[in-house]
């Protein structure tokens, strides 16, 4: 199945369609693949494709975009989302990408291998593309274990919002439906409590931050040249957790500016090394927008107008939050 | 030797917390850090490595350097008073050990810094050997071994029971302090020298222990610094600063002036080599590209460092790196391609 | 200052008031002899729509106990329609602000025309005392501001 791949980059290279190759350069460890670029075929010796890459490609072509010739990049069903979302703010070039979607059976996440006790890892079987093992086989120092593939995928995975590319030039691979929660459970499971409540379960959670601004850098959505926080104008550091207020705010700003954009893509959780469920921010944004404004999926399309970039006359007004206790 | 059965270590670190702070690995939603203890907090000595390592205790991610009030016309400033409290830090690994000599080597080196050295003064370091290493661990390329630690006090758990030896005057109060607590250990001698052999032979297996670090030195400083090889490598860096928050090593820091609206707090925070705004000053900033940013880093632990410190490396092979980064990028891919490089022109 | 068990609790309240309506509202209100709690202070802005999330967060940092965001009508907007996409993001913010468990009576949004000088005045009355009713904000503040 990789091999498809492969050998589909290799022929677009060859032909001159695309100059350089977006992709996955297999690491040392069985679970650590890179995201690299490939110009000449030989390179492509190292190229993987498996179930741990996850990331997400899509931010990479921010910078693509600004080099010369066209980038072949390959796309799971969730990354077409953000590389719509950053077509319809005009951060990237159509022109500069040859967009390949991969089919897609969920992403692994090594935290929940970890998580259930599994240490010393040296080899993973049941993850490679195109694998329909249910179960990983891991070899390990202290010997071998197995675990079950859907109990090692990431969060996202579990709330996938479809299996079908947003767009694409080619289409490789089958998808496999995962979704088996509902996407907003959680956020409900919270608003659901007292205040005092809510407020202890975020002052627990946020105290971890490290403020390694991770999840800022890695959100498609956060595609400012210059983050507000790296502002040297204010006197509290974006590197500092000197004060709980810090983080907060930090966490209320990165999930308000990109509220109504982010397409829920689940990177910011997956990076976080303190394990933050990150997502929780913006989901609660997206609930809310879903609730208050009408059904709105960001980068679904390149057409419908974002939901903070647009009104009505008849909008609720902001005591309803207030009201609804 | 003494030792003390794990049931009971409870006991040991209330015994310990009633006359200092006590700091171990604690379990916080879902993640190991370490924490101060108390009665409700869960240690978690089995996991090898916390998320950040230790070296908080000694140099915080945050601190106040001194504070400025205003009074009418007059202007008060209140340093922050240094550590004066004893306290112990439970269960620090050999690498972490290590990170904290590679810290003592800049904020101890004349002028010392004031505010590391109390705490260094104060503080009690239990050192606890690794008992399962994991495929992201290279401490052993360093010179580090991981089974015997030596700390204040070393500490061994096997099967249950955590064996206890004194090696420095402050590990020996400590001791004397828990004494009743402890019991003596006849033959643990021989025991803890098989569990040693045991993991030894584990770190032999992993895939990193046979990383070369040749031609890491300051001699090859420019050949270093100029190579081509950068430009590929920084390529897939996110710009975050996991990598050097959770190094037990990265030393650099800012110091910020915070207006509270009646005066002024002075801190000092973790600076991260791959922020935008790191080392800038009035004339901006000197590092341009990330490129830059990441080389770096890389260059201070592999090449400047060792030059000014007798080849120590401020790298200890903890791993965490390995495990943190976002992009899957880390120190070992860093050195496994020089050495390509190196090995395809000879 | 330092307060006292005896002292009332005095809240520090900051609103951000549109140039266009209530900024002159508030002038109104003065001209018209018209009091409003001197705890009140308000901080002038060309629409409710300039007002960056980042203002009220600053705000509670630094030790407001509430924050009130005052704009034109809706279809009044001197900008025509910057008071709708403040609505929207307002809303989205408090809604989000009561998800991390700060009370949700400490921010508002209010709509007073130029000539609603009255309404400024109630609207100010009724907002602190809401405020004083919940005293003191300790969920959005900064430690290091703490002035007591």
């Amino acid at each position: 199945m990789q091999e498809r791949l492969i050998s589909r980059a290799k022929e677009l290279l060859a032909d001159g369609t695309v100059s350089r190759v977006l992709g996955w350069k297999a690491g040392d460890l069985p679970y650590d693949p890179q995201p690299a670029y490939f110009e000449k075929e030989e390179d492509l010796r190292e190229f993987v494709y498996d179930g741990f890459c996850g990331a997400n490609l899509s931010k990479y072509m921010i910078a693509a975009s600004r080099i010369e010739g066209r980038t072949l990049v390959f796309l799971k069903p969730c990354d077409t989302y953000s590389f719509v979302q950053l077509l319809k703010e005009h951060r990237i070039d159509r022109d500069k990408a040859y967009l390949i979607g991969v089919g897609c059976r969920g992403k692994l996440d090594i935290e929940k291998i970890k998580a259930q006790g599994i240490k010393g890892i040296v080899g993973i079987r049941g993850a490679e593309h195109g694998s329909e093992s249910e179960d990983l086989t891991v070899a390990t120092l202290y010997g071998e274990k197995t675990c079950r593939y859907t109990d090692c995928m990431l969060e996202r995975c579990h709330v996938c919002k479809g299996k079908e590319h947003r767009i694409y030039d080619e289409l490789i691979g089958e998808s496999k439906e995962t979704c088996d929660r509902g996407r907003f459970a959680e956020v409900a499971a919270i608003e659901a409590m007292q205040p005092e409540e809510r407020f202890a379960f975020f002052q627990k959670e946020l105290s971890k931050c490290i403020r390694c601004n991770a999840c800022r850098n890695v959100c498609p959505a956060c595609s400012c040249r210059t983050c507000v926080f790296d502002s040297t104008k204010f006197d509290s550091a974006q590197k500092a957790n000197a004060d709980p207020f810090e983080e907060k705010m930090f966490h209320i700003i990165r999930a308000f500016h990109v509220a109504g954009r982010c397409t829920d893509c689940g990177e910011c959780s997956r990076v976080c090394s303190q394990g933050i469920p990150l997502h929780l921010f913006n989901r609660k944004f997206i609930k809310d927008i879903n609730e208050l404004y009408g059904e709105y999926q960001a980068g679904a399309d390149l057409e419908e107008k974002g939901p903070l970039t647009s009104y009505t006359l008849e909008d609720a007004e902001p005591g309803i939050v207030a009201e609804r206790g | 030797m003494y030792k003390i059965a794990k049931e009971n270590l409870p006991a040991l670190f209330r015994r310990i917390a009633a006359k200092n702070e006590l700091y171990l690995p604690v379990r916080q939603n879902g993640q190991v850090n370490y924490a101060a203890w108390s009665e409700d907090a869960v240690p978690e000595l089995d996991t090898l490595k916390t998320v950040k390592s230790p070296k908080d205790a000694f140099f915080p991610q945050s601190e106040t350097l001194y504070t400025c009030e205003k009074d009418e016309k007059n202007l008060h400033i209140e340093p922050e008073e240094l550590k004066q409290q004893e306290f112990v830090l439970f269960g620090v690994k050999a690498c972490d050990l290590q990170g904290i000599h590679v810290l003592d080597q800049v904020f101890l080196a004349d002028p010392a810094d004031t505010f590391y050295a109390a705490r260094r003064e104060h503080g009690t370091i239990v050192a606890l050997a690794c008992h399962e290493p994991e495929e992201t661990c290279f401490c052993s390329v360093f010179g580090i071994d991981c089974t015997d630690p030596k700390a204040d006090v070393s500490a061994w758990l096997i099967d249950g029971i955590l064996y206890w030896e004194a090696v420095t005057e402050k590990g020996e109060a400590l001791t004397e302090a828990v004494r009743e607590l402890l019991t003596e250990a006849d033959g643990a001698e021989e025991k803890v020298e098989e569990e040693k052999n045991a993991v030894r032979r584990i770190v032999e297996k992993l895939p990193y222990s046979n990383l070369p670090l040749n031609g890491w030195n300051g001699d090859c400083l420019n050949e270093r610094f100029r190579s081509r090889l950068w430009d590929e490598l920084y390529q897939p860096c996110l710009a975050c600063g996991t990598c050097t928050f959770v190094c037990p090593t990265c030393q650099c820091y800012d110091i910020k002036d915070y207006d509270t609206g009646h005066g002024v707090q002075r801190y000092r925070c973790w600076d991260s080599c791959m922020y935008s705004d790191f080392t800038m000053m009035a004339h901006g900033n000197n590092r341009t590209s990330q490129m830059q940013r990441f080389r770096q880093r890389f260059m201070h632990k592999l090449v400047y460092f060792p030059a000014d410190h007798d080849g120590m490396y401020s790298c200890t092979g903890c791993g965490r790196c390995i495990e943190r980064c976002p992009a899957s990028l880390n120190i070992v891919k860093v050195i496994k391609a020089f050495q390509k490089e190196v090995d395809s022109h000879a | 200052m330092s307060i006292g068990a005896k002292e009332e609790f005095r809240p520090k309240i900051v609103a951000f008031c549109c140039n266009w309506c209530s900024y002159a509202g508030a002038d109104l209100a003065g001209s018209s002899r018209l009091s409003y709690p001197a705890d009140v202070k308000i901080i002038r802005v060309p629409c409710s729509c300039r007002v960056n999330p980042m203002f009220i967060l600053r705000a509670f940092e630094k030790g407001a106990d509430g924050v009130i965001i005052c704009g034109c009508h809706p279809g009044d907007c001197h900008y025509t329609t910057g008071n709708y996409y403040a609505r929207r993001r307002m809303t989205l913010l408090f809604s989000m602000l009561d998800f991390l468990g700060v009370e949700s009576g400490r921010t508002r949004v209010e709509w007073v025309s130029a000539a609603e000088g009255v309404k400024f005045s109630a609207t100010m009355e009724e907002f602190t005392e809401k405020i004083r009713s919940l005293g003191k904000n300790v969920r959005l503040e900064d430690l290091r501001c703490r002035n007591d």
